[in-house]
């Protein structure tokens, strides 16, 4: 059982999953149905996204794989192996230093280039799922751009809550089409899907792929008069300083004392080290 | 102090070890083989074959020994595997009118042609614990000259479909004929609406337990639809394949299925006279509450075709049968949630801290 194909897939199957990321960034934000297969991690582990980062990689390629922002959570690193172990791929912790990024939750605080790709694990494709179950339905209010249900909900939002409540996963109009579902990503990341960088979405269980190609508006959903906020914790990394980076809030004692730390551990770490060589 | 929470890496490899260790159990006790399992655990080796999608007992049966019993992660790894292999082929349908049968019994008449062989049955068992068993003897054969015949020995095993003889007097549907290839689930994504043919196969590769519960349900009035077994077969039928370079077919191999066809009633629509109708069931191996489950659900998705009402049951809902009968979806979906979730949580915090300040503001002003 040695003699899997590079990066696991059947070229048959890379190639079917190549059409699907062509259509997909031919129709920016438009879920494009593929045959996902099955693969040897559990359908919500990744399975899109690593079947997309699968049909991406040359062997020439640098991995970077991620979750919640850190390389060292156990299912990216998980992931990271089975890369190294099926396509013999450089691996990195290093934003700068990947072609080929492969994200749960997270878009790296570091600006991305022209010569990467962002690829996302996604849960759930269908950014109208939680308010029409079906997906007859669903691809019909997309065919039609039919989108006033979305808005209705966040408008009931705004006069219950007094604001839009939904913190992650926060929907968004691409190139004025499409509405897309980012993946379960911090709406602080929201801004930067607008970026250099190739960003491809892939959801196994779900069989969808979707992209956003480089420099394709993304415009989070919202109102004149309660416009969009990137929010995240009103504090500064208590190890690097950083005030500007999504934090992760840690319970460090049983008195249950806070702490906020940077999600991006490589954000994180740089920064540290930055800092130590300019005291030195 | 707060340290980066590292070394996840060997938490895994850790993890790993242990499970390994755990798998075997205690040592002093032997070792099962996988021989042991497919013979002696048939049952639990048809079920991974079926949900596994591949018909390999050998196979199904390490992966109910790797996966400590766990049946649905043998099936997981049936299907991780499965997804791997080439295909080269398709066989020629195969012809369940030609089954060997081991078992056949039909509900709807007292006796047919090829007649009613019980088989290999838990029917008529009175479940109780036979500790004979547990002393590790073999159990005891029923006297008289009860022996097990040899398989496929009722006669000629070959046994004519039941259904056909109402077929004959035009009492049951006929089913409309194609030679259309058939979707492949595997191989497309899932689009609806989906033909039979499409919900057959997820049907046939559907967890037995959800395919069980909607079955249950169109029997206890959601979407009831009045289901007799007219015939319910299990045997062996010979697979055969087109060889191009030989111009004809030949049998590669032969497999184990359980065949059910359900009668059921159909009080005729405004363009259609009063006729039975039928429900369809075809599983791998030994499986017999499965094929039962599936020619019921079978039925009932099949209501837009009959003229039915929708009557907004679970179980006619194509969407939602098929969407949810894959247990490797579903359990992988459902697991998932105790993967990190840091970062979506942390942003529900802010937000519901922000909520309750700007209610407990609201409420300090009011008051």
């Amino acid at each position: 059982m040695s003699d899997y194909n590079f990066a696991y897939l059947d070229e048959q199957t890379k190639r079917m999953i190549r059409r699907a990321l062509l259509k997909a960034v031919a129709i920016p934000g438009y879920q494009v149905p593929f045959a996902s297969r099955e693969m040897p991690m559990p359908y919500g582990w990744g399975t899109g996204g690593v079947q997309v980062t699968a049909a991406c990689l040359r062997p020439e390629d640098t991995l970077k794989v991620i979750d919640q922002g850190a390389d060292d959570t156990t299912n990216a690193i998980s992931i990271r192996k089975f890369f190294e172990r099926t396509a013999h791929v450089k691996v990195t912790t290093h934003t700068a230093e990947a072609t080929v990024i492969q994200t749960r939750h997270r878009i790296p605080e570091e600006p991305l280039t022209e010569d990467q790709i962002l690829v996302y694990q996604v849960p759930i494709p269908e950014p109208l799922r939680f308010l029409e179950p079906r997906e007859t339905e669903t691809r019909k209010m997309h065919a039609l751009e039919e989108y006033g249900l979305m808005h209705v909900k966040l408008y009931e939002d705004i006069a219950r809550h007094g604001e839009i409540a939904t913190s992650y996963a926060y929907p968004v109009k691409v190139e004025g089409r499409y509405v897309m579902d980012p993946s379960p990503i911090p709406k602080f990341d929201n801004p930067k899907m607008e970026m250099a960088a190739l960003q491809l979405f892939g959801a196994g269980r779900e069989q969808r792929i979707y992209a956003i190609p480089p420099y394709t508006e993304v415009v989070s959903l919202d109102f004149e008069d309660h416009p969009f906020v990137a929010s995240k914790a009103d504090h500064s990394c208590e190890l690097c300083g950083a005030d500007n980076a999504y934090l992760d809030e840690v319970i460090i004692d049983d008195a249950g004392e806070r702490m906020f730390v940077c999600s991006d551990t490589d954000y994180c770490e740089s920064r540290r080290a930055t800092q130590q060589e300019d005291a030195a | 102090m707060y340290v980066a929470v590292k070394g996840g890496e060997k938490a895994i490899d850790a993890a790993h070890d242990w499970l390994a260790e755990e798998r075997r159990g205690d040592r002093a006790v032997a070792e099962l083989s996988v021989a042991q399992i497919r013979e002696q655990l048939a049952l639990a080796v048809n079920r991974v074959m079926a949900e596994g999608s591949l018909y390999d007992p050998d196979l199904a049966a390490l992966a109910i020994k790797q996966a400590r019993g766990d049946l649905i992660e043998a099936i997981f790894l049936i299907r991780a595997y499965r997804t791997t292999l080439p295909r080269f082929g398709a066989s020629a349908p195969v012809d369940t009118a030609d089954m060997i049968c081991d078992r056949r019994i039909s509900a709807t008449f007292k006796d047919a042609p090829g007649g009613q062989v019980l088989g290999p049955t838990f029917d008529y068992t009175h479940r109780l614990l036979d500790f004979a068993l547990a002393a590790e003897g073999e159990p005891g054969v029923s006297e008289g000259e009860a022996t097990a015949p040899a398989p496929g020995s009722a006669d000629s095993g070959k046994a004519p479909h039941i259904t056909e003889f109402l077929n004959k007097d035009g009492l049951i549907e006929v089913e409309p004929t194609s030679d259309d290839t058939p979707p492949d689930l595997t191989r497309e994504p899932l689009e609806f609406p989906a033909n039979r043919a499409l919900r057959l196969q997820s049907l046939t590769r559907g967890d037995e337990g959800f395919v069980l519960g909607m079955a249950y349900s169109t029997q206890r009035g959601y979407a009831r639809n009045h289901a007799f077994v007219g015939e319910l077969r299990i045997g062996t039928v010979a697979v055969e394949m087109d060889i191009p370079e030989l111009g004809f077919a030949i049998e590669i191999g032969e497999i184990e299925l359980t065949e059910c066809e359900t009668v059921n009633q159909f009080k005729g629509s405004k363009t259609e006279p009063p006729q039975f109708t039928r429900g369809y069931g075809l599983v791998f191996g030994q499986t017999e509450r499965k094929a039962i489950s599936m020619a019921l659900v079978d039925r009932a998705l099949r209501w837009q075709e009959l003229g039915e009402d929708n009557q907004g049951a679970p179980a006619q809902d194509e969407e939602f049968v098929l969407s949810h009968a894959d247990n490797i979806q579903a359990t992988g979906f459902l697991e998932h949630i105790k993967l990190p979730h840091y970062v979506d949580f942390q942003a529900e915090l802010q937000l519901i801290r922000r909520l309750r300040t700007e209610a407990t503001a609201g409420t300090e002003a009011g008051a």
